[in-house]
């Protein structure tokens, strides 16, 4: 392969001379480096600015442990609970018929635009201790704004249509056809779902469950408005980066964004790897 | 052998998933939005016009939507620009620079603001060649601006790059054939094929920039009236218990959002029926 050749598929007919094809794909290069690349760069070289040693105490700070940990919780609790939710809601919406589907579809997809800050504020209305609701919990010492119950529905509000939506268009191109074969063939419902469906879904579930979790581990406005910036008990790694870069820490917010910043490059790693090899299995062609 | 007759509750399990699926939407989005659209309507609408009609309030809500607007166009030249470059050329880095695409949104926001913030503040890598003009990036509502960029960068990308790949090239050559120049066939063939595409794309980063907050706060130095954005002023009035004031910004951003929603479906539809998809 030359440099810079066009597309195999393109005649002489139908690309660019190359000299327009070298300035566009400097172009592309050059804005992307500047725009995307150069603030992932960064974030490594601050992090590092004072050595490795400095970066790894950064971590072992209490308040940078007790982030980490509660990160870990809360996506160990938010994504499972949405990757059951988006199996069952894309079993409903693709295996039946009934009235009101696409309304139903559109109230999943609806956390996608709203603002994380009116997330966290719908929260904050419905459960803050002024509120009727989050008065009685509170009244009954179960407190859910500013404590783990708030961080946790904030998350699962912001990452709600992540698993549901890579599953409904695929499963809707997959048909029902083979469920039904199975379930001729006199296999339970359970155990059609789990030997047919699930084969069927499964790297296309991994490929939800790997954008849900990286969204759950990063999400910041949403959980700054729910959350009360509790040092040690309600901070999580995005809370404790901003407390950290507001103090002049910046090793240690640059530290703990590393960490974050890493995790999102593995996500993008695997993304690239299931979208390379099971591209026919993730999503049905031709949906953006 | 026969057809099977195809009874509609032949498949098991609608009883359980609907059930599931109801509670967890009623529960996750429609109360806590319903809670929202609720403290409105109690506090009435002169209150809440009250509230939105005060100077910060309309600054912040048009500074977001006007900042949000420019990143958009930014990003749908610049998106048409890179699906181009991605899906018509080979060149060495081009899987890289695909999967570098997505780091907007793999990246967590609070990360890519300080990030950007340490970039462009004036002793930063890129703030500092600004100084000597006597520009200030960090800090201004151009700082603002890059963060906006930043988060919507990849949507117009993901909507026309699918499409590009699809596009007939037999059109093009036809096009060539009847003796139109490249940049003829271009501009009359190929740009009116991804338009659709590229709006829906438009939009999503709109949608996005609009709500932004964990990128933008750290950059754009929280100036009321003049780098304040609108969702910073309802975690601002959230911290001085003005819950009526938070719920009216909230419920403007809300209808944005709605508006946006209805306008990128609307735009699937047609981009569907342009490209000739299920």
């Amino acid at each position: 392969m030359t440099f810079a050749s066009a597309n195999p598929a393109a005649g002489p007919a139908t690309s660019e001379r190359l000299p327009v094809r070298l300035a566009l794909i400097a172009l592309a290069c050059t804005g992307l480096a500047i725009l995307v690349i150069a603030p992932l760069v960064v974030v490594f070289a601050e992090a590092l600015r004072d050595g490795w040693s400095a970066a790894l105490a950064s971590l072992g700070n209490p308040d940078a442990r007790s982030a980490i940990r509660l990160t870990l919780t809360v996506a160990a609790i938010a994504v499972p609970l949405n990757a059951v939710f988006g199996i069952a809601a894309a079993w409903a919406i693709t295996k039946f018929d009934f009235r009101g589907k696409a309304l139903l579809i559109t109230l999943i997809d609806l956390p996608f635009s709203v603002s994380p800050v009116v997330a966290g504020l719908c929260i904050v209305l419905l459960f803050g201790a002024n509120s009727t609701l989050g008065g009685w919990l509170v009244a009954q010492g179960h407190p859910v704004v500013f404590a783990l119950p708030g961080i946790v529905l904030a998350t699962l509000f912001i990452t709600f249509p992540f698993v549901a939506r890579e599953l409904i268009p695929l499963m809707i191109e997959q048909g029902r056809a083979e469920e039904e074969a199975a379930l001729t063939l006199g296999a339970t419902g359970w155990r059609t779902f789990r030997t047919v469906t699930l084969p069927n879904i499964r790297w296309a579930l991994l490929y939800g469950v790997l954008l849900c979790n990286a969204r759950a581990m990063g999400e910041f406005g949403a959980v700054a408005v729910v959350s009360g910036k509790i040092r040690g008990q309600t901070a999580t790694m995005p809370i404790t980066i901003e407390m950290l870069y507001n103090e002049y820490l910046s090793v240690a917010a640059f530290t703990l964004a590393a960490v974050l910043a890493l995790l999102a490059l593995v996500t993008l790693a695997l993304k690239s790897l299931l979208d390379r090899q099971h591209a026919d299995q993730i999503a049905a062609i031709g949906q953006p | 052998m026969t057809a099977l007759p195809r009874h509609r509750r032949a498949m098991p399990g609608f009883g359980l998933t609907m059930g599931l699926t109801l509670t967890t939407v009623c529960l996750v989005v429609l109360l806590p939005v319903g809670a929202l659209l609720w403290q409105g309507a109690s506090a009435g609408p002169a209150a809440l016009w009250d509230v939105g009609s005060r100077p910060r309030t309309l600054s912040a809500l048009a500074l977001s939507f006007r900042l949000s607007a420019l990143a958009a166009l930014f990003n749908l030249a610049f998106g048409v620009l890179l699906a181009w470059v991605l899906v018509r050329y080979r060149f060495p880095g081009r899987r890289i620079m695909d999967a570098a695409v997505d780091l907007p949104f793999a990246l967590p926001t609070a990360v890519a603001g300080i990030a950007l913030t340490t970039l462009y503040a004036p002793n930063g890598a890129f703030g500092a060649l600004a100084t000597p003009f006597g520009w200030r990036i960090a800090y201004t509502q151009a700082g603002i601006f890059i963060a906006l960029v930043f988060v919507g960068l990849p949507f117009v990308v993901r909507t026309v790059q699918p499409v590009l790949e699809t596009l007939d090239r037999e059109v093009e050559e036809a096009s060539a054939t009847l003796g139109a120049s490249r940049w003829t066939t271009v501009r009359r063939v190929i740009l009116p094929a991804l338009l659709p595409a590229a709006l829906t794309g438009f939009a999503l980063s709109l949608a996005r920039a609009v709500g932004e907050y964990g990128s933008v706060i750290f950059i754009a130095g929280n100036i009321p009236l003049r780098t304040e954005i609108a969702p910073l002023l309802i975690v601002i009035q959230l911290e001085e218990f003005d819950y009526p004031a938070a719920a009216a910004i909230g419920i403007a951003m809300l209808a944005m959002s709605f508006t946006l929603l209805l306008a990128i479906n609307l735009l699937q539809i047609w981009t569907r029926r342009r490209t000739g998809d299920v």
